[in-house]
């Protein structure tokens, strides 16, 4: 999902910059209001975790790969605000030292896997959990399934960015000058795998990490920002 | 032992199982992920690199690319997974190391 440099023109990736500059600012300042000093080394390894989940690329036999994110993880134990920042330095550095996702697309990145994936993930979290303990059931059914809608929201933008790029940009022959893929193919190729399976890992490490915090006492009644 | 160093050791043991998101897709033969060609894997699957996209493409060089040392990646499985594992360890230094530096810039603007 990680979209490289040149799949997207600069009206796009340049919307998607603007657009992220506010929220990142208004992350920042949420997150310096919320942080505890006891909690620091916990974020930090939350950050490292996303970054590491990452790198299990999952095979789809014959075909293409993907992997979990963990920014749906992060909003549950630290707020949607801190994950939208740690989830950014994660992607900003994989685009600038490991060639992961491109630099002009830094923005659209961090919009996707960033912004509407733990937002959406988070909420979707809030409802299901409601006023349960976090180590209910509700909670842990509540993380499995906000983080795979959460996953699926982030693949959907990502294909509606691509598709559209043979609409908006055509060289002098009216060849796409970007993604050559339209809507019609970016989002059944999208949606398909991360509806069927790599949604599916992303809930299931979501849970897991988030019923081992709980059932090791590492996290207590409740998350750390609440 | 203290939480943190425990869930500390727990990034250290994925990083060392992180080669697995190298070998799984070698063994059940899947290729990059959907949207992440490079533009010759492009070239071979529509004929053309659309111009923008040639253009854009080749504009930044990271250091190690495909979280691998330069040319590694060449050099056989062995060396592609010791590669993977060097990287992913230096990729979780660099991730905690600006957590913390954002964090404590955050500090220090909140004490002034």
């Amino acid at each position: 999902m990680h979209i490289p440099d040149g799949y997207l023109g600069p009206q796009t990736y340049g919307s998607m910059f603007a657009v992220m500059v506010p929220l990142w600012a208004k992350a920042y300042s949420s997150m310096k209001k919320k942080v505890k000093e006891e909690t620091i080394p916990l974020i930090a390894i939350g950050s490292a975790f996303s970054f590491v989940i990452m790198m299990f690329n999952i095979p789809i036999p014959g075909g293409t790969t993907g992997h979990a994110v963990g920014s749906v993880l992060l909003s549950i134990l630290f707020g949607p605000w801190t994950a939208l920042i740690l989830t950014s330095i994660v992607l900003i550095i994989q685009a600038l030292i490991f060639g992961d996702g491109g630099i002009t697309a830094i923005g659209a990145n961090c919009f996707n896997m960033a912004f509407a994936m733990p937002f959406v993930g988070y909420y979707i979290y809030r409802l299901i959990r409601g006023k349960s303990p976090i180590s209910s059931k509700r909670s842990l059914i509540g993380a499995g399934v906000g983080a795979y809608i959460g996953l699926n929201v982030a693949a959907l933008l990502t294909a509606l960015e691509l598709g559209f790029q043979p609409i908006i940009a055509k060289d002098s022959q009216g060849l796409p000058l970007y993604c050559p893929y339209p809507l019609k193919v970016t989002i059944p190729a999208m949606m398909i795998e991360h509806l069927l399976l790599f949604g599916i890992i992303e809930a299931v490490v979501t849970v897991l990490v988030l019923y081992y915090l709980v059932k090791t006492g590492i996290l207590k009644e409740e998350s750390y920002h609440e | 032992m203290s939480k943190t160093k425990k869930l500390f050791i727990g990034i250290l043991v994925l990083v060392m199982l992180s080669p697995l998101g190298i070998l799984l897709p070698y063994f059940f033969k899947a290729g990059s992920a959907w949207g992440e060609w490079g533009p010759d894997e492009l070239k071979e699957m529509i004929g053309y690199v659309p111009k923008g996209l040639e253009r854009l493409s080749s504009f930044w060089n990271p250091i190690f690319p495909d979280y691998n040392l330069k040319n590694w990646s060449e050099k056989g499985l062995f060396y592609e997974i010791l590669g993977y594992v060097i990287t992913g360890l230096l990729g979780v230094t660099i991730v905690i190391g600006i957590t913390y530096l954002i964090i404590l810039v955050d500090r220090k603007t909140k004490n002034r």
